[in-house]
């Protein structure tokens, strides 16, 4: 019998897998990068599905909501048009899409031969927001620290190279009026 | 509880809220029109109905038969979309709002919230609300227009500005009640302190983060004073500029509901949700908390409205510089105060 949570598994999957397909067929961009932000969302509700509702609401937040606002933002200042047509080579058709499926169904197999693992029932791995705080905050201290210096360094590289230069006679550049 | 009992319940309860949630929507439209009359010494809706009561029906119906116009040069799929989403996500993030404690029917316990408690509720609704920028950014896009896409763009910078120093405001509560679920985070302010003064984290060194809270949810939903997306003077209407009829009053329903979500989400955190004197029969017993919970969000929705007849807008480069030099660094003070403070 289907259960509850097999049914939404599969709609969700569906959406996401309907919405990476989509992704790669669109023409214009902001359809692209819409379409990216439907299979970020079907992730989050499969994320829920699994227990980690903690996961799940992160991956809305900042995926959904903060990253992807900042791509669509990007293609709506660069006001860029619909992707120019080409001929598809046929190298690619024959050979490009056999082989993927190939290598997708490859690395399935030795995930699901090799790996070890078994059925959990949902909600038996930690998912639970406290529960993943204290995996951060005392087992993984030093890797969560690193990466937070990491992104530390990133954003002020970024902020680097975004500031305008300074003028070669030594003087800044003059304040725009407003 | 059974399957079907359980989906009756669910569904019995979504309408229900949407009709209040829609009825408050049209009537926070009449207080706002009333109330800044008042402030300018006009009279405000007066003519249909006693007091102008039913001035938010004959908008409605005005509404639904003015010309559904689409202009000619927009990118029609996202055009029709934009409303959708803005109005779909705005309505969406209430049904995580609980509204008081459980009752009991017929044997049967029933949240009074239409989803059950998740654990991560309050992050579900940042999310939701998060997602609803989309409708505003798309607008402006699809619109072809210079002073939508300035619009929509703007209030896209904006949101996601102020989604930080939002969520920052809220962190010194989630300290204090040790919990993502807005149900126990309620709970945690039961009771009163020095005798009469309600335990409520406004009155428990959570004021800075209120006033943080307050600053930045007028910037989420695009109201005075810092509602330059559609800032007349000089962008036309901003992103809902070339929607008319029932499409544009879709993005005046979703700006409203979000006044009433932050306001519900206030209420929550801050102001005691449903916490109040209990007194009178059972029944009275019963309904009460509700009122309270209902009576806060109206404050703060007048508040919304007072600070619109009072203030004004602010240049675009004031907003970005005070929501990240000064709201966001004060923001932070108060988490890692309230972290001191809490450790002690």
């Amino acid at each position: 019998m289907l259960s509850i949570h097999l049914i939404l598994f599969l709609a969700f999957g569906a959406v996401a897998a309907a919405g990476a397909i989509n992704l790669l067929v669109q023409r214009h961009p902001i359809n692209a990068a819409l379409s990216l932000i439907a299979v970020m969302a079907a992730l989050a509700g499969e994320y829920m599905l699994l227990g980690a509702e903690f996961v799940a609401a992160v991956q809305v937040i900042v995926y959904a909501g903060a990253i992807m606002v900042l791509f669509v933002f990007v293609i709506m200042l660069l006001n860029a048009g619909v992707e120019e047509q080409t001929k598809g080579s046929r190298v690619a058709i024959l050979f490009g899409i056999p082989g993927m499926l190939l290598g997708s169904l490859l690395i399935a197999w030795v995930v699901l031969k090799h790996s070890g693992t078994g059925d959990v029932a949902v909600g038996a791995l930690p998912g639970a927001p406290n529960v993943i705080g204290q995996l951060l905050f005392h087992e993984f201290l030093l890797p969560f620290e690193v990466t937070s210096i990491l992104i530390l360094i990133a954003i002020m590289g970024a902020v680097v190279l975004a500031s305008k230069p300074p003028v070669p006679g030594g003087t800044p550049a003059k304040k725009v009026q407003d | 509880m059974p399957i079907g009992l359980y989906i009756l319940a669910s569904v019995i309860k979504s309408a229900i809220v949407l009709f209040v949630l829609l009825t408050s929507v049209a009537y926070t439209v009449w207080l706002e029109r009333k109330v800044v009359g008042h402030m300018q010494n006009r009279w405000g809706p007066t003519r249909v109905g006693p007091f102008g009561l039913l001035q938010p029906a004959a908008d409605g119906l005005k509404f639904l038969f003015k010309e559904d116009l689409t202009p000619p040069h927009v990118y029609k799929p996202l055009f029709l979309a934009a409303p959708l989403i803005a109005v779909v996500f705005a309505l969406t993030s209430i049904s995580l709002i609980p509204f008081g404690n459980d009752v009991v029917i017929g044997g049967y316990v029933i949240p009074l919230q239409i989803t059950t408690d998740v654990n991560t509720g309050l992050l579900l609704i940042l999310g939701v609300t998060s997602i609803g920028v989309y409708g505003v950014a798309l607008a402006g896009w699809s619109s072809n227009n210079k002073y939508s896409l300035l619009g929509g763009l703007r209030a896209s910078a904006q949101m996601v500005s102020y989604e930080i120093s939002l969520g920052l405001s809220l962190v010194g509560v989630l300290i204090m009640a040790g919990s993502f679920s807005l149900r126990d985070i309620v709970h945690a302010q039961q009771g009163h302190f020095w005798g009469f003064i309600p335990n409520w984290n406004i009155f428990h060194g959570q004021i800075i983060g209120f006033f943080c809270y307050l600053m930045a949810a007028y910037a989420e939903t695009n109201r005075i004073p810092f509602d330059l997306p559609e800032a007349e003077t000089e962008l036309v209407a901003g992103y809902h500029t070339e929607y008319s009829a029932m499409k544009f009053a879709m993005f005046f329903m979703a700006e409203y509901a979000n006044m009433i979500t932050v306001g519900c989400l206030a209420t929550l955190m801050f102001l005691g949700g449903w916490n109040g004197p209990l007194f009178g029969p059972p029944l009275l017993q019963a309904i009460l908390p509700v009122f309270w919970f209902v009576a806060k969000v109206f404050c703060f929705l007048f508040l919304y409205i007072w600070v619109r007849g009072t203030l004004p807008r602010f240049r675009y480069d004031q907003l970005m510089a005070f929501g990240w030099k000064f709201l966001l660094p004060v923001a932070l003070a108060n988490l890692i105060a309230t972290a001191i403070g809490v450790a002690w």
